[in-house]
């Protein structure tokens, strides 16, 4: 009763990271690719992120969310790629044997690579430990967005958003513009977490205040629904400073304070975590600690583009393809990636010294330079560096190695990416 | 006419209901609240306490002494989660190990068996999370563990199959003695009569009874603010640990819920605003301040949620069980710690003595056996198979982090009883009581509440009158 099949590449997740994956692995000559995915269409989260902005790097021109999606759901598609939906994979054992249920039963898929594209959810209220009425009203902004663009209802009349996040400043601009109030975005941090055109274009040209360096210390109900937050400033350590506290009413509180990796699946396969990302650790191939289970996209680390998600999943459906075409792949010694000054974390987080072609990296910075250098430094020689203005945390650095700068961090027996001023 | 109306639907409003059902008695109960388990019955520890606690001769001693025994076989009729895991009571110091002693005495007075005195290198060998700086415990094999507000709808939806009735979102204004008949008097101009009134109203019960013209106990509010932690941090503990009262004050616990995650708490803060369940910022602090003298390695980022339980404390500091000075309104109230482990006994006394009052003869056939909604979580692939080609809605995975179905999600609206609202459902099936607090499921949860009740998505709520879910259609 429980049904039996095998593959050679099956990809988990159909968003963009997913969807990715599965076209470099079938152009890599994996022919047999499928992409299981939880919800009842492709696309992920972009279906319901219906403003533009996406695929200025990828596809040469500004789309929204759902046309992006439809790109890469025609590339599939072309390709005869197999894409079963309301699919939920329930567990990923070692042995790559995936478990998943859906409306026809359970069934067990034995993949010769596995490509993790599971996405990322965002921070609860519970996480940040929100004093306040454990009232309705109080949403996370991808939830707020859920309910406004694809079931068509209003999460609130007035808002106020803590948390800068890309999510929460869309959202300002989205509930402005279908009516409601948005009285201010509060964030604990000096400066807003979101992209920059992201706090122009969606609060600024609205005249939405963002206020930095404030956060919500207590949450306010009447009659069962949200009717205020108490704001307040915070200190240089970002706790509240006492007297500085204010009312802002409001009937929603949208947050927008973190996205975290969905490393359920995993976790439970055994696949290493990384303290800072929370994500998977992987080495320049992105591949876990769990031969043939590689990860991309969102669940690796949270991305500030689709973009640069679903070049990095491009290598990590590749690598795969290439794993389970030539029956696996032998990891030798590998080296670890230093984060030094300026480096909040790094992927890969390791570099094999087996390896052959072009390394990526992507790195996100852990302060702000209005000028800077990124250097890549093998045994201490600099082989890689790059000059970059505006340098700060909200926004992903990215760098192609070529071979050569490639094959000198795999000969490397010390590899450390770091800012000089 | 009704022969009881039980004001209150909390754990001891529902038990009695059930317990009356045995006698045939014809039962209604009226609830403020829109669903059950709405007060601190489903904001407490959960502990099913062993009875060491409790001063010798109270009526605390009593039915914690009674209630405990009860839940194995309870557990198993009604289809809750019940789990005997054991507790320590944590000393901190010389002066503790003093206390435990006393703690130990005071157990055997009230015949608590298997008792155990152990040092604090045997807590940790047993438990290797808590703090070096625990000098002794006292160990008590029979305390458990039980998710309050799942034995409550069990025990409501026993009690509704064996005939009551339950009227929510209704409050008592007046009650009133009529001859032999009791009038109680709702909100919305409704009012119902019967034979006798059971005061269950928990924080309020003071106030219901002074409705009655009975004035001879006050409840105060006391609060206690919780932490709930990740699944992930299950390796903390597997027993409860209690902290011996010091001179500090009354510590706070360390236990392992049902499902898997880890309680931290409570505080205990007296209050006025006994429907006051908003947490604060020293509350909480506090909370896992205490938390941490019994497990240092606790952290308050692997937290899931927060959140107030009001417990009932009678100024007579103990359970005020008994007909009251108007003949016809029994008191059941001041039902604080341990008074969810005591609700199964204090049920059973409760409606003997009812019985008794109104001659009734208890039945030789009722039903026992409550099954609850099919947990697709806890299957093996088989039986989910099984399950699925039963009903494809159990196919389709809602809750991500808590593995919940929209079979089961259905279910709990459509049984009886049914979940009403977003909490409901939650209780019911665990839908948004994961890692991303209903990030994910709440837009179907509501969906499906909406479409499974007939109503429109904009009047569906979290937990009843004014909560909604939207403001508006876009």
């Amino acid at each position: 009763m429980i049904n039996c099949e095998s593959r050679s590449v099956v990809v988990i997740g159909g968003g963009p990271a997913g969807l990715s994956a599965a076209i470099a692995a079938f152009d890599a000559g994996a022919k047999d690719v499928l992409v299981l995915e939880r919800d009842t269409r492709l696309g992920g989260i972009l279906n319901q992120c219906i403003h533009n902005g996406f695929g200025l790097t990828l596809f040469k021109s500004e789309l929204t969310g759902p046309e992006y999606a439809a790109r890469l759901i025609d590339m599939a598609s072309e390709r005869g790629i197999e894409c079963r939906l309301n699919t939920t994979v329930v567990s990923v054992a070692p042995d790559k044997t995936i478990t998943c249920v859906s409306e026809e039963g359970v069934f067990s898929i034995t993949a010769d690579a596995i490509v993790l594209t599971c996405g990322c959810r965002e921070r609860p209220r519970g996480a940040i430990g929100i004093a306040g009425a454990r009232c309705a009203g109080v949403y996370t902004a991808g939830t707020a967005q859920k309910l406004v663009n694809i079931m068509g209802y209003m999460a609130g009349r007035e808002c106020v958003i803590l948390g800068s996040g890309d999510i929460g400043l869309i959202m300002a601009r989205r509930m402005t513009l279908q009516g409601a109030k948005v009285r201010a975005v509060l964030e604990i941090m000096p400066r807003a977490s979101g992209l920059m055109r992201n706090v122009v274009q969606c609060l600024n040209d609205y005249d939405i205040p963002l206020m930095t360096s404030h956060t919500v210390v207590d949450v306010l109900s009447q009659g069962g629904r949200v009717s205020g937050v108490v704001a307040a400033k915070v200190d240089n350590d970002m706790r509240p400073i006492a007297g500085s506290e204010f009312l802002l009413p409001c009937d929603t509180l949208l947050l927008s304070v973190g996205l975290i990796p969905e490393t359920e699946l995993a976790r439970e396969a055994g696949i290493g975590l990384h303290r800072v990302t929370g994500g998977a650790e992987v080495d320049d191939t992105l591949m876990s600690n769990i031969d043939g289970i590689f990860c991309a996209g969102n669940m690796l680390h949270v991305h500030d583009l689709a973009d640069y998600a679903c070049l990095e999943s491009e290598v990590a459906g590749k690598r795969a393809a290439e794993y389970a075409i030539n029956g696996g792949v032998t990891r030798g010694a590998f080296t670890s990636v230093e984060c030094g000054d300026g480096i909040r974390y790094a992927v890969p987080m390791k570099i094999l010294s087996s390896g052959s072609g072009s390394i990526t990296f992507t790195a996100r910075p852990s302060a702000e330079y209005a000028l800077g250098r990124i250097c890549i430094e093998a045994d201490g020689e600099e082989i890689y560096s790059k000059r970059e203005a505006g340098i700060r945390p909200a926004t992903m650095l990215r760098y192609v190695l070529n071979s050569a700068q490639s094959d000198k961090l795999r000969s490397a027996s010390r590899i450390c990416i770091k800012v000089r001023e | 006419m009704k022969d009881v109306i039980i004001i209150g639907a909390g754990v001891c409003g529902c038990a009695i209901a059930d317990a009356l059902g045995e006698y045939g008695c014809n039962v209604a109960v009226v609830e403020r609240a829109s669903d059950v388990a709405c007060g601190a019955t489903k904001a407490n520890s959960g502990i099913v306490h062993g009875g060491f606690d409790a001063t010798a001769g109270t009526l605390k001693a009593k039915f914690n002494a009674l209630g405990n025994p009860m839940f194995d076989e309870l557990s198993k009729q009604l289809d809750f989660p019940f789990r005997r895991n054991g507790a320590y009571v944590l000393a901190f110091d010389r002066a503790g190990i003093d206390g435990l002693e006393a703690l130990l005495e005071r157990g055997r007075a009230n015949g608590i068996k298997d008792l155990e005195r152990v040092d604090g290198d045997t807590v940790r060998l047993r438990n290797p999370h808590v703090s070096k700086s625990v000098t002794a415990a006292l160990y008590c094999p029979s305390s458990g563990i039980v998710s309050p507000y799942e034995m409550t709808i069990a025990l409501a939806e026993r009690a509704n199959m064996r005939g009551a009735e339950f009227i929510f979102n209704t409050g008592v204004t007046a009650i009133s003695r009529r001859g032999s008949v009791m009038t109680v008097d709702c909100t919305g101009g409704k009012s119902y009569a019967a034979r006798m009134v059971i005061n269950c109203a928990g924080v309020h019960a003071d106030e219901v009874a002074a409705a009655a013209g009975v004035h001879d106990f006050t409840i105060r509010g006391r609060r206690g603010e919780y932490y709930l932690l990740d699944k992930t941090q299950s390796y903390l503990t597997d027993a409860t640990l209690f902290q011996l009262p010091t001179s500090l004050g009354k510590g706070v616990l360390v236990a392992p819920t049902v499902h898997g995650n880890v309680l931290v708490g409570p505080t205990a803060l007296d209050t006025d605003d006994k429907d006051g369940v908003a947490t604060t910022a020293a509350g909480l602090e506090e909370a896992m301040s205490k938390g941490r003298l019994s497990v240092p390695s606790i952290s308050a980022r692997s937290a899931i949620t927060q959140f107030v339980g009001v417990r009932a404390h009678c100024d007579k500091d103990d359970f005020i069980i008994g007909m009251s000075s108007l003949q016809g309104f029994y008191n059941v109230a001041g039902i604080e710690s341990p008074g969810l482990t005591s609700a199964p006994a204090i049920a059973r006394y409760v409606a003997a003595e009812v019985a008794a009052y109104l001659s009734l003869k208890r039945k030789t056939d009722f039903i026992t056996v409550r099954k609850g909604i099919p947990c697709f979580a806890a299957m093996s692939d088989e039986e989910r198979a099984e399950l699925i080609a039963s009903d494809s809605r159990y196919g389709k995975i809602v809750c991500r982090c808590e593995c919940v179905t929209e079979g089961e999600i259905i279910d709990s609206i459509m049984r009886p009883l049914g979940a009403r609202d977003i909490d409901g459902v939650k209780r019911r099936t665990r839908a948004g009581m994961g890692r991303c607090q209903s990030g994910f499921c709440s837009p179907t949860v509501i969906q499906l509440i909406a479409d499974t009740l007939g109503v429109p998505v904009q009047s569906v709520t979290k937990c009843g009158a004014g909560s909604y879910a939207v403001t508006g259609r876009i």
